[in-house]
């Protein structure tokens, strides 16, 4: 089936890593991974004691509860973004030093959000919805809530150093971020068919987020000043808005970072063209704007918010889904349809992590309807969504790249044949148990749960032991794949 | 069949629709064929695709969204029969425990300290309608219950260490049995 493939185009030399760029990649992703399976090990903790399986008293719970919810946006975060500078580099000058800046303030907003929950024992969740973080009964101080939501502006001022760096570096190529979007195509003219759609794609993600994490920011020190100064009251609704446009779009940008990676490989493993068109400028183009006003299908069930945003939220999340429908999963599909594909493992990742972006936004786009909300909102048929398009969707795509990148200093290929379809079998009785439960009305964030209830906690807990299992030998794989000498590697890959 | 059992078969007829384009596509990866014509055929399947896209989601949206699916958030209702419900760390209090069925209910939501979620379950222990309750605004919720039984209030927004215990209960008795209580 693998067919050899020609090196040069699967290893470009303009994608060669110098020895300084291997080490902060290495940080990235080594940090990635084992976060990510201490994350898993949380999400685990918290099925099996839904299961009863485990007992977990409920502030352990919903401290773990706090600490996977920020540590897996977070990291998800971090992960494709290194989807994002990989690429784009080959087309712009990224400042490395940036890079490396990103990820010592990640590391230690992170420290701060791990010392606030464990030590400080803070459990306001990962959206610190205001006022909860000053309403703890007790259970925590307001400096471990401080503490929580300075580790989030370390990590916030981190991407944005980011993004900004990607804007600089965009700008001097390519005029304006405009032309960098390919917007001067959209209505006509000939477009060049050289114009990266890394380009297009880092353009989109750094322009939005950066605008989200500045709601964040603002959010953030709004509530800072409340809790050293609580005569300074803030609005629960503005609050709220604010909220949930920085959450909805830091987890969509990670989406959006990650899908570079199936523009970018899914090609050289198909071996056939895929060409950027109008189509995919629209696409891109349209879902900027799209994902930035999407956000209030977080609060339809607020029903003191402008009706007229209500409408939006539905409107827009069922327009969201045109570009994934037909641009993306479509022209992935259509790259990979009689292509005689060489099905290596960053293939097989690229293509599960369309089936999950494609599948996991099925039951999303339907809970954005508000009469559907009414009946959905807040039980497991949310994370049931979410963790389908991020464990099966996102997650892949950094995996692929991840596999891409130690090329043949990859351990075993035990993967391909055995570890890779646990991973899917886990990953769909882990998301199914969610959806599951949440059309049976099983709340979300509980720490305890009703008898009826059990049957789909076990099936979500078995689900993620497995997903866990798989994910311990990715980790392994790439880490000692990434490790090996660079001249045990593949020749035309790394340099230095 | 209610509504989440209708939610639940759409759901698993549009991810079984997406695992069958997935299975095709990839079981005819292996056979090469011209990219120009491979494409070419795509392009033109992709215009009605989109069409498709369009119009159902256009024809879902306007029979979703007419009548509004909120009531009007500006006006006491006349006729409803009215419940006041706060929610607090980690109780509920409402001002009825008894309420007539066939009878529209006009239940005013807030909150005394953080953010709840105020969900009504019935009788089958499923989510009959929910929503926020929010300090510093009150949200009307409008509802006719239609099964006389016991209800359950659950609070579905996380907010704090009990969250899962805030629970409270009411009673929905047929039209002609209800007094006031």
């Amino acid at each position: 089936m693998s067919a050899t493939l020609p090196v040069d185009s699967l290893y470009p030399a303009n994608e060669a890593l110098s020895r300084a760029e291997r080490i902060v990649v290495n940080l990235y992703v080594i940090s990635a991974l084992v976060v990510f399976v201490l994350m898993m090990l949380l999400g685990l903790t918290m099925r099996m004691g839904q299961s009863t399986w485990l007992e977990v008293p409920p502030d352990v719970f919903y401290q773990v509860m706090t600490a996977h919810g920020a540590g897996m946006v977070g990291t998800i975060g971090l992960a494709s973004s290194v989807v994002m500078w990989f690429f784009l580099r080959k087309y712009v000058r990224l400042s490395l030093s940036i890079f490396a800046a990103n990820y010592a303030l990640f590391m230690l907003g992170a420290l701060a959000i791990l010392g606030s929950v464990f030590i400080g024992r803070y459990a306001g969740a990962w959206t610190f919805l205001y006022p909860l973080p000053v309403h703890s009964m007790g259970l925590w101080s307001l400096n471990a809530a401080a503490l929580f939501m300075l580790g989030y502006l370390l990590i916030g001022v981190g991407f944005l150093l980011f993004y900004l760096d990607a804007m600089l570096a965009i700008i001097r190529v390519y005029g304006n971020l405009g032309r960098a979007l390919g917007l001067q195509w959209l209505f006509g003219g000939e477009i060049d068919k050289s114009h990266p759609k890394t380009v297009v794609a880092s353009t989109m993600v750094a322009i939005t987020n950066s605008i989200g994490i500045l709601a964040g920011a603002v959010v953030l020190v709004m509530c800072l000043v409340n809790i050293y100064f609580p005569s300074v009251g803030l609005n629960a609704l503005l609050v709220k808005n604010l909220t949930f446009l920085f959450g909805h779009m830091f987890i969509n940008a990670s989406i959006y970072m990650g899908v570079i990676a199936v523009y970018e490989l899914l090609p050289r493993y198909s071996g056939r063209p895929y060409p950027i068109s109008r189509a995919f400028l629209w696409s891109w183009a349209s879902s900027l704007v799209m994902v930035l006003i999407v956000y209030p299908h977080h609060l339809l069930m607020d029903y003191v918010m402008p009706h007229w945003m209500l409408v939006m939220g539905q409107v827009i999340s069922y327009c969201a889904g045109l570009p994934v429908f037909t641009v993306t999963v479509y022209g992935a599909l259509t790259n990979v349809y009689r292509s005689g594909m060489r099905w290596r493992m960053p293939a097989k990742l690229l293509m599960l992590s369309m089936f999950g972006w494609a599948a996991g936004i099925v039951p999303a786009i339907i809970d954005g309807t508000i009469s559907v909300n009414r009946l959905m909102h807040n039980t497991q048929w949310v994370p049931g969504h979410f963790h389908f398009y991020l464990l099966l969707g996102v997650l892949p795509m950094v995996l692929a790249l991840m596999y891409h990148v130690i090329g043949e200093r990859a351990p075993s290929r035990a993967s391909d044949t055995l570890t890779f379809p646990l991973y899917i079998f886990g990953g769909l009785v882990f998301v199914f148990a969610f959806l599951a439960a949440g059309h049976m009305s099983t709340p979300r964030r509980f720490a305890a749960h009703l008898p009826q209830w059990l049957a789909y906690d076990r099936m979500g807990a078995i689900g993620a032991a497995l997903v866990i299992t798989a994910m311990l030998v990715f980790t392994v794989q790439i880490v000692v794949g990434l490790l090996r000498s660079p001249g045990n590697g593949h020749p035309a890959h790394a340099v230095g | 069949m209610i509504a989440q059992d209708k939610v639940w078969m759409l759901t698993l007829a549009g991810i079984g629709l997406v695992t069958l384009a997935f299975i095709y596509v990839i079981a005819n990866a292996g056979k090469p064929a011209d990219s120009a014509q491979v494409q070419k055929s795509a392009y033109a399947i992709r215009r009605w695709w989109f069409l498709a896209l369009v119009l159902a989601g256009a024809g879902v949206a306007y029979a979703t969204l007419k009548p509004f699916p909120i009531g009007d958030q500006s006006a006491q209702s006349q006729t409803a029969q009215i419940v006041d419900a706060v929610g607090r760390q980690w109780s509920w209090q409402l001002s009825r425990s008894q309420l007539k069925a066939g009878v529209p209910v006009q239940f005013n939501v807030t909150s005394a300290d953080v953010n709840h979620g105020f969900a009504i379950y019935g009788p089958n222990d499923r989510i009959v309608t929910q929503v926020q309750a929010m300090p510093g605004f009150t949200n009307r919720l409008l509802y006719t219950f239609t099964e006389p039984g016991k209800y359950r209030v659950l609070c579905l927004e996380y907010c704090g260490v009990a969250h899962h215990g805030m629970a409270a209960e009411f009673d929905v008795v047929a039209a002609d049995d209800g007094g006031r209580k």
